[in-house]
């Protein structure tokens, strides 16, 4: 049975019997299907994914243009905002709520919830041969969980004192001795994050382990299901105790208990409160979610590519076994990494030698992850595409973000490098070009199945090529700048530290590096303006797209494509029956080039 | 070739001891770096160009045959180990572990970060700092000093922003915050340690040339976090230094100092 058959056969699912057509808020806004919530997770997190992208525009014109008023929303900002925005600039108090507000958008709002919750809300189910989530109305409440954090941490910019301004990281003290109550409202959206994607992570591990397809066995599943399976271990493991220190800062905030500040504070808001705490307790419990964090950002994308690379190399992936294995030491080890985030924290031997050798150790299985996508090219008959240009481009780009992590990893040479800009480009190699890329190449990928119709291949390689060149522009001069010691969070952009404004002195940043700062924030906008076409595109095919003329226009061998298009309420016409591996591209004797899951 | 390199990676000057180790570590990692990376890419435009559909129509069901990756991610492996017992370990070792002797004459400074700016104490003529207890921080003992303490009759009173060592001299910090965390950095000595309030870390380095150096705050603390850019450490010979400090001991010292 190949694709195009699925429409002729009557709807005789498993659950034909619940599928009813439902009212409109039943079927678009308070669904309980799979799909509708991966895509109401995927609309909602690009455009805060939109959001905390306009904040660093802002940032980047305060840091290439210090103390100048913001073109264009300049205005707006002093009117909607008040004081700290005066006369359209930004203030440092403002900076540093964008700055605290920029990380927790991308990472809690933008690429946790896309990658892990809209990609594996639609695929996972699909891929595995599933009608549904384990839990429907789990998962419904997981996305209202999330929607509800995301409209907390917005409203914080419009309460007294503005968001929080500590940084994503949200140190103690500075994060309890701020006055806004911007902080207290970033607690409580961390804690409705939190809880949203602990709903989420035990519905993916029931799913996966439980919902599988007749003869669907571990070692069938396509590797992006594994890579969503660890990323759901790495999130209810390594979340909860952030959402216990998030109360217990909460508490610091609004009950004057004192759990992560000492005796002995100079701070006038928090003197007479202090005393006992410590403020590095907060700084494990954060880094303790903080570094499976990262995998958690990273995994699905290596699973999206994974998937992308098989189906336009026409060919298996090399290594299947060993990318299974390794995304599964990632995800112990990422465990027992956290405190490389802490070299600076006066760490006596014993730590920074366990911390530095985990952190090599975790850098194998991650170069073995790259290695054997690199070695899948190998011997394919490759079509370059949109989603498979996109999903190169991720190879070279994490490659770039993970080799970076190398001098961080080794404390003798992240003296140098801590808190600089070199940081910065390195793991937003990681998360940018890297993950973001992936995501992309995702959206592209899976568009015709969950629409019917293709985005354009024009107009998406136009976006490739002008997203690919000014990412690089925009964070390959930032290791440039840091080697040379521009440190990060500076509103001024390290003005203050620049050679011309403080003669006689050594080791001040020079006019090029200062001046680096222009280059990039330009390279910022256009990388804006070249996400348009991606927009347009993104709504236009929805109605004017060309339509797929099969379930499987890709010619892909995995188990989503052999659903309808889009596919029902219950996915599958009949259950999918499983004879073979995810990948088997290519297999010598048969005729055409792919052989999907189902065909024995 | 490291000098070349070191260049080539925009290290910027470098004025201390260890910190030769720390940019030796950088640039050997870096090596490492590029040699993969380059090897990568190299493979990875020669697959795409060979491999394209117009030039491979027919893909291979087995791909890459031979084990050769293998080799190249043991080698990986290797040389990351080496990099870290060789270098990484023992460096680290050294330097919160090997602090130097009293018979290095090492100055030691006292430092207690607030915003924005450096508060910098000098033990005075015994060498050794007021006792602090932390109980006692109140706004009229805004350092919270043990009042008896005999050690602590000679502290020179607080400095603001300034630090003055002598070249070729080992230097001892304790570095504390009075506030939130700051780090204290300063980029010519490769010298980079958090201070967090209630905790007294020590560190030390040794400047190895003269002259007048950025203290840079490099942790998040708070709306002036940029502006904390005043703090200048004076590297002066051991003559302009002795004169400094004597200069400073004296009490009602400020006029004309030269006694000698």
């Amino acid at each position: 049975m190949s694709n195009a058959t699925s429409h002729a056969v009557p709807h005789a699912g498993v659950h034909a019997d619940h599928h009813e057509e439902l009212g409109f808020f039943r079927k678009y806004v308070f669904s309980t299907d799979h799909k509708v919530i991966g895509i109401q997770y995927g609309i909602t997190s690009l455009i805060f994914l939109f959001i905390g992208f306009s904040l660093m525009m802002m940032m980047r014109w305060s840091i290439a243009y210090p103390g100048k008023a913001v073109p264009l929303v300049g205005p707006l900002l002093e009117k909607v905002l008040g004081d700290v925005a005066a006369k359209g600039v930004i203030s440092g108090d403002l900076y540093n709520s964008f700055g605290a507000m920029h990380g927790t958008i991308m990472i809690f709002l933008g690429i946790v919830p896309l990658a892990f919750a809209a990609f594996g809300n639609f695929v996972v189910p699909l891929q595995i041969g599933a009608p549904d989530m384990a839990f429907p109305r789990i998962n419904m409440a997981s996305y209202q969980a999330y929607f509800v954090g995301g409209i907390v941490m917005l409203v914080s910019f419009f309460v007294p004192g503005g968001a929080a301004q500590a940084g994503w990281t949200s140190y103690s003290p500075l994060a309890t001795s701020i006055p806004t109550q911007g902080q207290t409202y970033w607690l409580i959206g961390m804690v409705l994050l939190i809880t949203s994607s602990l709903l989420g992570a035990v519905n993916f591990l029931a799913t996966i382990i439980q919902l599988r397809a007749p003869g669907m066995t571990w070692m069938r599943l396509p590797f992006f299901v594994w890579a969503q399976f660890v990323t759901g271990f790495l999130l209810l493991l390594a979340f909860p105790p952030l959402e216990a220190a998030g109360i217990m800062q909460l508490m610091d905030k609004v009950a004057h208990t004192s759990f992560f500040l000492p005796t002995g504070l100079q701070l006038t808001s928090l003197g007479h409160i202090s005393g006992g705490g410590s403020p590095l307790l907060w700084q494990h419990l954060f880094w303790f979610l903080g570094h499976p964090e990262v995998y958690v950002l990273i995994l699905p994308a290596m699973g999206i590519v994974c998937e992308i690379i098989a189906n336009n190399t026409r060919k298996p992936i090399w290594g299947y076994k060993s990318l299974v294995y390794s995304s599964l030491v990632i995800g112990f080890v990422s465990f027992i990494v956290w405190a490389h985030h802490m070299y600076m924290t006066g760490m006596g031997m014993k730590i920074s030698t366990f911390f530095q050798t985990t952190t090599m150790i975790i850098s194998i299985p991650s170069v073995i992850i790259l290695t054997c996508l690199f070695l899948s090219l190998w011997g394919g008959s490759i079509r370059f595409n949109t989603p498979m240009l996109f999903a190169l481009a991720f190879l070279p780009m994490f490659g770039i973000g993970g080799l970076t992590g190398l001098p961080l990893g080794f404390n003798y040479s992240d003296i140098h490098l801590h808190d600089t800009y070199y940081v910065i480009a390195h793991f937003h190699y990681v998360v940018a070009p890297g993950t973001i890329f992936g995501l992309f190449a995702g959206i592209y990928y899976w568009y015709p199945k969950m629409t019917g119709r293709f985005m354009s291949e024009f107009w998406g390689k136009v976006h490739f090529a002008t997203s690919f060149v000014f990412m690089n522009l925009v964070f390959q001069p930032m290791f440039a700048q840091g080697m040379a010691g521009m440190l990060r969070r500076m509103v001024d952009g390290g003005a203050n530290y620049a050679t011309a404004n403080t003669p006689g002195t050594t080791g001040g940043l020079s006019d090029t590096m200062i001046h680096t700062n222009q280059t990039i924030s330009m390279a910022a906008w256009c990388l804006a303006l070249a996400q348009v076409p991606f927009i347009i595109n993104f709504f236009l095919s929805i109605k004017r797209g060309k339509k797929v003329e099969s379930d499987n226009p890709w010619q892909a061998t995995t188990l989503e494509w052999q659903t309808p298009t889009p596919p029902p309420h219950g996915n599958f016409v009949k259950t999918p029956i499983v004879h073979r591996g995810p990948y088997e591209y290519s297999v010598p004797g048969r005729s055409k080039d792919f052989t999907p899951q189902t065909e024995a | 070739m490291n000098e070349k390199m070191s260049q080539l990676l925009n290290l910027p000057v470098l004025a201390s001891k260890h910190g030769a180790d720390v940019d030796k570590l950088i640039i050997y990692v870096h090596y490492l770096m590029i040699v993969l990376f380059i090897g990568w890419i190299l493979y990875f435009l020669y697959a795409l160009l060979r491999f394209r559909k117009a030039a491979n129509p027919k893909a291979d069901y087995v791909g890459i045959r031979g084990h050769l990756s293998n080799y190249i991610e043991l080698a990986v492996a290797l040389v990351e180990g080496v990099l870290l017992v060789g270098f990484a370990v023992p460096l680290w070792g050294k330097a919160v572990d090997q602090f130097p002797k009293a018979d290095e004459h090492p100055t030691e400074i006292r430092i207690i970060a607030q915003q924005f700016g450096w508060n910098v104490f000098y033990p005075g003529a015994d060498g050794k700092f007021g006792a602090r207890d932390l109980h006692l921080v109140s706004n009229e003992n805004k350092w919270g000093l043990v009042k008896d303490d005999a050690a602590g009759k000679d502290d020179l009173p607080a400095l603001y922003n300034e630090i003055h060592v002598p070249v070729d001299k080992p230097v001892i910090v304790t570095l504390t915050s009075m506030d939130v965390i700051h780090s204290f950095k300063i980029i010519a000595m490769r010298v980079t340690q958090d201070a967090i309030p209630g905790l007294a870390i020590p560190l030390h380095f040794t400047p190895t040339k003269t002259g007048i150096y950025q203290i840079n705050c490099a942790q998040l603390c708070g709306n002036g976090h940029s502006t904390m850019a005043s703090g200048r450490l004076y590297v002066d010979s051991q003559e302009n230094y002795d004169k400094w400090l004597a200069s400073k001991s004296k009490p009602g010292a400020g006029g004309a100092t030269s006694f000698e």
